[in-house]
């Protein structure tokens, strides 16, 4: 069998054996509908709350303000759909960045159809919404703000407590898209002063299909499901009680080995995205150098494309990702990559290595050994490499 | 990502004819609208058969794979007959490609009839 060097951890994270151990039972002889009034029920309904002070400590948050969904999808479409319908149905301005994920993005381009006016925020070169461009922006209208913290392609991580600030000042309720940073780095919602937080349980190594939404005290929502009522009215459908288990699981983990975690990915990162720089010529680091999530190494390498860098990469196992406009259904390139300004030649030559707690150096070590001869193989097959490029 | 067949795959991963030929006879370099690739063939013509054929492309594993394919299908051929090759024979030869590749296999056609009229209107002035 081949090597597997798994290093798409942005895309998805492998299972923690002790959150399957965590959720086993659940799976299992403990399958009790948590509405129940038996004693199956309860244990069931023990298994959810315990879940929810474990998320809400990783967050800092109180566990009355977790509202569990099937991901973080749901969570973004509840946060800012949810908030709009319990808002009078006219004249608001909603302000969200260019860079967010669809999760967001086609929510914001959907309202902006159903009539309410929207403000997609540019972003500098780096993928970074200054607050600057955030307060001109803001208008007395503006009901809602919606901000990643970091972005799944370029890694940037965004001054959330600036932008917050801002929109707080002007009476805009605050939400952001963490689904890639909780359980990543450090994630408090009160230092952060946001109102509503998005993340999902299979980016911190926890079950696919689960993730939450954080909602503020006060802050109110129109339900998006009707039906049982669960999850205090906001999210009909019986609980998935495996799957929350295992977020819970997945959170508490994440909290003890977090400072550990990040210090090795850091680490890592930089060996990856130094080497690589220094070993391929026309290379450039795609998203902010300092401010970014550890182990997230984006690169766009000239000449080339990137579905052939990836399926070369995983003749030889090594797993990874591109934004390059023919991986994509659409045959665009990612609106991140032409966001930050690249022009499209060179959003077609995107990888994202991303790392996650199990990659060692001997995984880097592998991937600066091959990835040097795969760009240097497709760029002898391609017409824009001029003579003496190589 | 789209899964690619075996022969796909092989064209991929040992592309043959690539490079370009010094004097070519004809060069076809054209652009992919939809994904803003690139692909090149040049063309060596001697007694009106296609006697070398080389290809660079900036694209898609579909796009290397077609390319590769369509010099392998003209090599030797008269003109008439390699300009007979449709996307859809390159495409049938490698075993099929998933629906939304279908338009990197018409990159591989088009740079070669362009080719192909290069040097046939090089023929026709130089004939003047
Ligand atoms: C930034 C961001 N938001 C939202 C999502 C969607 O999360 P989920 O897959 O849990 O629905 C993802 C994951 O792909 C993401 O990276
Ligand atoms: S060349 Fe872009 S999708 Fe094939």
């Amino acid at each position: 069998m081949v090597k597997r060097v798994y290093m798409d951890h942005s895309a998805t994270t492998p299972l923690d054996p002790r959150v399957l151990k965590a959720m086993e039972p659940y799976l299992t002889e403990e399958y009790g509908n948590p509405s129940s009034i038996h004693r199956m029920g309860q244990i069931a309904r023990n298994g959810v709350e315990t879940a929810r002070e474990q998320v809400a400590r990783l967050i800092n948050a109180a566990p009355e303000e977790i509202i569990f969904t099937s991901g973080g999808t749901e969570a973004d479409n509840l946060a800012i759909l949810g908030l709009m319908e319990a808002m009078p149905p006219r004249g608001q301005h909603i302000i969200t960045s260019a860079i967010e994920h669809h999760a967001v993005l086609d929510v914001f381009a959907y309202l902006e159809r159903k009539g309410y006016q929207v403000t997609f925020l540019p972003v500098n070169e780096y993928g970074m919404v200054e607050p600057e461009t955030l307060e001109r922006a803001m208008k007395p209208n503006t009901a809602l703000v919606s901000i990643m913290h970091a972005n799944n392609e370029i890694g940037t991580i965004q001054p959330i407590k600036k932008l917050a600030a801002i929109a707080h000042e002007g009476g805009a309720v605050f939400h952001t898209d963490a689904v890639q940073t909780v359980g990543r780095i450090p994630v408090d919602v009160k230092d952060m002063g946001v109102d509503m937080l998005s993340c999902s349980a299979h980016k911190l190594y926890g079950p696919k299909g689960v993730g939450c939404l954080y909602k503020k005290k006060g802050i109110r929502l129109a339900r998006r499901l009707f039906g049982g009522a669960q999850e205090r009215k906001l999210r009909s459908g019986t609980e998935n009680v495996p799957g929350i288990v295992g977020f819970g699981a997945a959170a508490e983990i994440a909290g003890e080995v977090m400072s550990e975690s990040i210090e090795h990915l850091t680490k890592l990162g930089r060996n990856l995205s130094g080497s690589l720089l220094r070993l391929i010529p026309d290379t450039i680091l795609t998203g902010d150098p300092v401010n970014r999530l550890p182990g997230h190494v984006s690169l766009c390498f000239r000449y080339v494309e990137g579905e052939s860098i990836l399926l070369m990469l995983d003749q030889l196992g090594i797993m990874a990702s591109s934004g390059s406009a023919c991986t994509s259904g659409s045959l665009d390139p990612s609106h991140v990559l032409l966001a930050i300004g690249l022009p499209h030649e060179i959003a077609h030559g995107s990888v994202r290595l991303s790392l996650g707690r199990t990659n060692t150096q001997e995984d880097v070590d592998y991937v600066v050994q091959v990835l040097p001869g795969i760009i240097e193989r497709l760029r002898m097959m391609s017409p824009m490499t001029g003579e003496g490029v190589m | 990502m789209a899964l690619y067949s075996e022969k796909v795959m092989d064209h991929f991963l040992n592309p043959r004819n690539v490079g370009t030929i010094e004097n070519p006879s004809g060069v076809g370099k054209v652009g992919n609208p939809v994904c803003g690739d690139v692909m090149q063939i040049e063309i060596k013509v001697e007694d009106n058969r296609i006697e070398d054929i080389k290809f660079k492309t900036f694209g898609c594993a579909a796009a290397i794979a077609t390319s590769s394919m369509v010099t392998e299908m003209v090599k030797g051929k008269t003109l008439e007959e390699a300009r007979a090759i449709t996307n859809k024979a390159v495409a049938e030869a490698l075993d099929g490609l998933p629906p939304v590749k279908m338009h990197c296999s018409n990159l591989a056609a088009e740079a070669l009839h362009e080719a192909i009229n290069q040097y046939q209107e090089k023929v026709r002035s130089n004939n003047n």
